[in-house]
């Protein structure tokens, strides 16, 4: 049997937003390698008697990705308790949100977008051996940090587009300021819902398989793309054997380079969702959610549109100059001083990627110098300009008696002889200088 | 102290001011008056040494601050920094907290001095104080009887003059039943106009921080230090009070004179909507419809946000497992993961929100027409201990007149207004609009002129 079958793919991205607050309390959010448990309070703690109060902040965040991602904005949605027992979770529940979150629908990179929604970040669970006995320990600086999730419909067949739409909605986060998305940092996490169809999306028989494999706790897009195939491959010899697929969540071995189980659907949990009691429910106007759309810097599709056209540079310069805010702006800056001294961007974009000059000098300024002066190396000797103007003043005598009886004008005409005899060679100044020097002797 | 206890905010202030007494000398006397009654059990914990220390700070520097040298106590389920604080539960018997109620540090600030921690219902669940952990707090009108819970210790500690004034948490008649049950004031805020921060939260949507005094006068005071935002509490809303100087209507429900209602509460409360008639307000009879629902409804949402708020007391923290909760706190546990769980979330808790909401309907269609409503706060005086402890249904019907105000979000007043043949306290309560509680004050303080009233202590 050579039947194909198609890959049908759903993504849940979480991304903890880099508010300088966290969600529901004044702590600092900013707690990548900070000493334990020095950044709570009674709130993020869960301490008795502890009330949240909401991050406008981290909603309109939340709600700018939304908007750059095409969604529409729910004008009334609320904050929901979602339940459930952990130590790294000090009020046994989560304020997240269930059936109203801040945006909805939407459309990105051609994949349909279900919803995004924000919640807040747990502790984090350290496992130490102290005085020889293995220990747990509870860190809750990252409690309670904004946490910020998309999930996308299975609009997904392959691993190569899911990673380029990841990448693409990492920029998203960048390009917004809200989050720098950085996967090593765990400040973008990502889940892949996976199941496997005999019949592929246009065919009329094609309906969502009765199954789905979660794949979690995957902290880099290469190790993604493998575990997904790799998933892939492990339903393929499944089904291709007869064999009913369980829904489940599994993780992925990096050394085995297969998906392993961590979780059978016995376990599901019923989260028990309520709305949270201690938030009002959050109501947005038309005006609001305007002036959030109008806040929203150029994009990376915009930018790239813009760089080929405004700078005539290539795609692939394009590409690698807008993937990263910061680079795309040192660039933009270059090019304005550049023009200046006839630099041209494709010039400057080149000297950046194959050169690495935007390394060596962190400030624009310094790599339009640095290129200038590369530049005039070229420049044709002194004795050669002194010896061309030497000649083209003997050649024109009659615009050398117009000078001296005051037509200032014909400098211009004189410098252009000069660059004409050096193929235009002459750095402008020196040849004007030689030129003065010679006309008022 | 060598003149008679003061009994009102105003003549502790007074008798402060003048030099009559000093605050050491009030902390003293209310000391040994706590001492004296240790057996109606309204204390966990006395906080003697931060008495004395506010005292003595009052005393060099004399200050006509609202609550100055006001003798408080708190009830155990407000945080207070290195007080213990247990909620009357095994499972906080050594929590020490890190931080403050906002109320406590409010009334603090206002010049109040904090002598003790009273004993409640563990988590406030409970209506006669007998579910604490730490026993029951006796009537001090007659030690035979409950004195109302879940505020039970802040209710006899004002009724038997252990403390001047009391705060409380009221979400489904928590400090208006106690009050009536022990012949003292109790009032109960608009929800969203005291914030709840830094008290341990029983059921958030319902949950509200109020006071025992023996004036209305006195809660009031209590109020005005304790309402606004505190930036903690997100659910506390902008405090727009009614007018309260046109003629008032009083509303008399008629669903709240129903059959089983003790005769001497009924003649009790219809004698003071007359006192109200003849000061000049209009009675007016307006029906509830769909108060019949208020229990069932209250008994669903309140254990399902029960069951999430006690989850953090996982074991991990605070250093008492899982088995250290008691019989109700189970119950209510169990109760509310039910109605919460999938399968069962429509039918139970979305349901009953709904029906909440027809009862907040029937409520505005009667504020249209009235300016408060008078009705019993319960349907009999204080009961026997033990005589409803082993029926938990029972129990949980004693709160049938007052659950109502915490659904719909209201004010309600507890007044006082006498005694049954067998010197138990009687009394009523009022309940107004959102935001009117100048109207309830102002109707409070009428009665209480109106029947020359003279506070006393049980005790």
């Amino acid at each position: 049997m050579e039947t194909k079958l198609t890959p049908i793919i759903g993504m849940e991205v979480h991304i903890e937003l880099s508010t300088k607050s966290k969600m529901f309390c004044g702590c600092s959010a900013n707690h990548f390698s900070k000493i334990a448990n020095t950044q709570v309070c009674p709130v993020c703690l869960g301490l008795p008697g502890a009330l949240p109060f909401a991050n406008r902040e981290a909603i309109e965040d939340t709600i700018k990705f939304g908007l750059a991602l095409g969604a529409t904005i729910n004008k009334f949605s609320k904050f929901d308790r979602k339940h459930y027992f952990y130590p790294d979770l000090p009020k046994s529940y989560q304020i997240s949100q269930y059936d109203l979150p801040l945006c909805v629908g939407g459309m990105f990179e051609d994949k349909r977008i279900t919803r995004v929604h924000l919640e807040e970040d747990t502790g984090k669970l350290v496992h130490e051996t102290i005085d020889g006995v293995k220990s747990s320990l509870i860190d809750f600086n990252r409690s309670s940090v904004p946490l910020m999730e998309m999930v996308t419909e299975p609009d997904f067949h392959d691993a190569e587009s899911i990673i380029r739409f990841l990448k693409e909605a990492q920029m998203i986060a960048r390009y917004l300021g809200i989050s720098n998305a950085d996967m090593e940092k765990g400040s973008m996490r990502l889940e892949a819902n996976i199941s496997l169809s005999p019949f592929t999306v246009d065919s009329p028989q094609f309906t969502l398989p009765n199954y789905k494999v979660e794949l979690k706790n995957i902290n880099s897009f290469k190790f993604l793309e493998k575990a997904i195939n790799a998933e892939i491959k492990r339903q393929e010899e499944a089904l291709s054997k007869g064999e009913a697929i369980e829904p489940q969540t599994r993780g992925y071995d990096e050394v085995k380079q297969t998906t392993y189980l961590q979780r059978s659907k016995e376990d599901a949990k019923d989260y028990r969702y309520f709305p949270e009691p201690d938030l009002p429910p959050m109501r947005f106007t038309d005006e609001e959610i305007e002036k959030l759309r109008g806040s929203l810097p150029e994009l990376p599709r915009e930018k790239r549109e813009r760089f080929m056209k405004d700078y005539q540079i290539s795609k692939d310069y394009t590409e690698i100059l807008v993937d990263d805010i910061d680079r795309s702006k040192y660039f933009e800056e270059a090019v304005k001083l550049g023009g200046r001294d006839s630099i041209s961007p494709k010039t400057i974009a080149d000297m950046m990627i194959n050169k690495k000059l935007d390394v060596e000098f962190p400030e624009p300024a310094g790599l339009v110098r640095r290129i200038f002066e590369i530049s005039t190396v070229e420049y044709a000797s002194n004795d050669d300009v002194e010896k061309s103007v030497v000649s083209v003043l003997t050649e024109n005598e009659k615009a050398v008696s117009d000078y001296k009886s005051g037509n200032g004008n014909v400098i211009g005409f004189l410098i252009g002889m000069v660059q004409k005899k050096l193929q235009g060679k002459g750095n402008a100044q020196l040849v004007r200088e030689k030129l003065l020097e010679r006309l008022q002797k | 102290m060598n003149t008679q206890l003061p009994l009102t905010i105003k003549d502790t202030k007074e008798g402060l001011l003048t030099k009559k007494f000093s605050a050491v000398e009030l902390v003293d006397e209310y000391l040994a008056r706590i001492n004296k009654n240790k057996d109606l059990n309204a204390f966990l914990t006395i906080s003697d040494d931060l008495a004395y220390a506010k005292a003595k700070s009052i005393d060099s520097n004399l200050e006509n601050l609202p609550l100055s040298g006001v003798i408080t106590a708190h009830k155990d389920l407000f945080l207070t920094k290195g007080v213990r604080t247990t909620a009357s539960s095994k499972v906080l018997e050594d929590f020490v907290p890190e931080y403050s109620a906002t109320a406590v540090t409010k009334m603090e600030k206002a010049g109040a001095i904090m002598i003790g921690k009273t004993n409640c219902d563990a988590w406030a669940h409970g209506a006669s104080g007998e579910n604490s952990d730490f026993g029951p707090t006796l009537n001090p009108w007659n030690k035979e009887y409950v004195p109302g819970g879940s505020s039970s210790g802040s209710a006899t500690s004002v009724a038997a003059g252990l403390s001047l004034v009391a705060t409380g948490t009221d979400t489904g008649g928590s400090i208006r039943e106690p009050a009536n049950f022990c012949g003292v004031v109790g009032f109960k805020p608009t929800y969203g106009v005291v914030s709840r921060y830094g008290v341990i939260a029983m059921a958030s949507s319902l949950d509200t921080v109020g006071s025992f005094g023996h004036t209305v006068e006195d809660v009031e005071a209590i109020f005005n230090v304790t309402k606004g935002p505190d930036g903690f509490d997100s659910t506390v809303a902008n405090y727009q009070p009614r007018a309260t100087d046109h003629k008032l209507k009083i509303g008399i429900p008629e669903e709240y004179f129903i059959k089983g209602l003790d005769k001497e509460v009924e003649e009790s409360v219809l004698e003071a909507s007359k006192v109200f008639e003849k000061d000049g307000v209009e009675l007016v009879p307006v029906s509830l419809p769909n108060t019949k629902y208020a229990i069932d409804v209250y008994y669903i949402v309140q254990p399902a946000e029960v069951s999430s708020n006690l989850g953090r007391y996982d074991g991990i923290r605070y250093g008492q497992g899982r088995e250290t909760f008691g019989a109700e706190a189970k119950r209510r546990i169990m109760l509310g993961t039910y109605v919460l769980s999938a399968g069962y979330y429509d039918a139970f808790y979305l349901k009953a929100q709904k029906v909440r909401s027809l009862l907040i309907q029937d409520f505005d269609k009667v504020f249209e027409k009235v300016d408060a409503i008078i009705s019993p706060v319960t349907s009999t005086p204080a009961f026997k201990l033990g005589e409803k402890a082993m029926d938990p249904l029972q129990m949980y019907l004693a709160d049938i007149f007052t659950v109502s105000a915490n659904l719909v979000g209201i004010p309600g007043l507890a007044v006082p207004s006498g005694f049954t043949k067998n010197n138990l306290p009687l009394g009523f309560q009022l309940m107004g609009p959102r935001f009117s509680e100048d109207t309830l004050f102002k109707l409070g303080k009428l009665y209480q002129k109106a029947v020359n009233y003279v506070p006393k202590t049980a005790i």
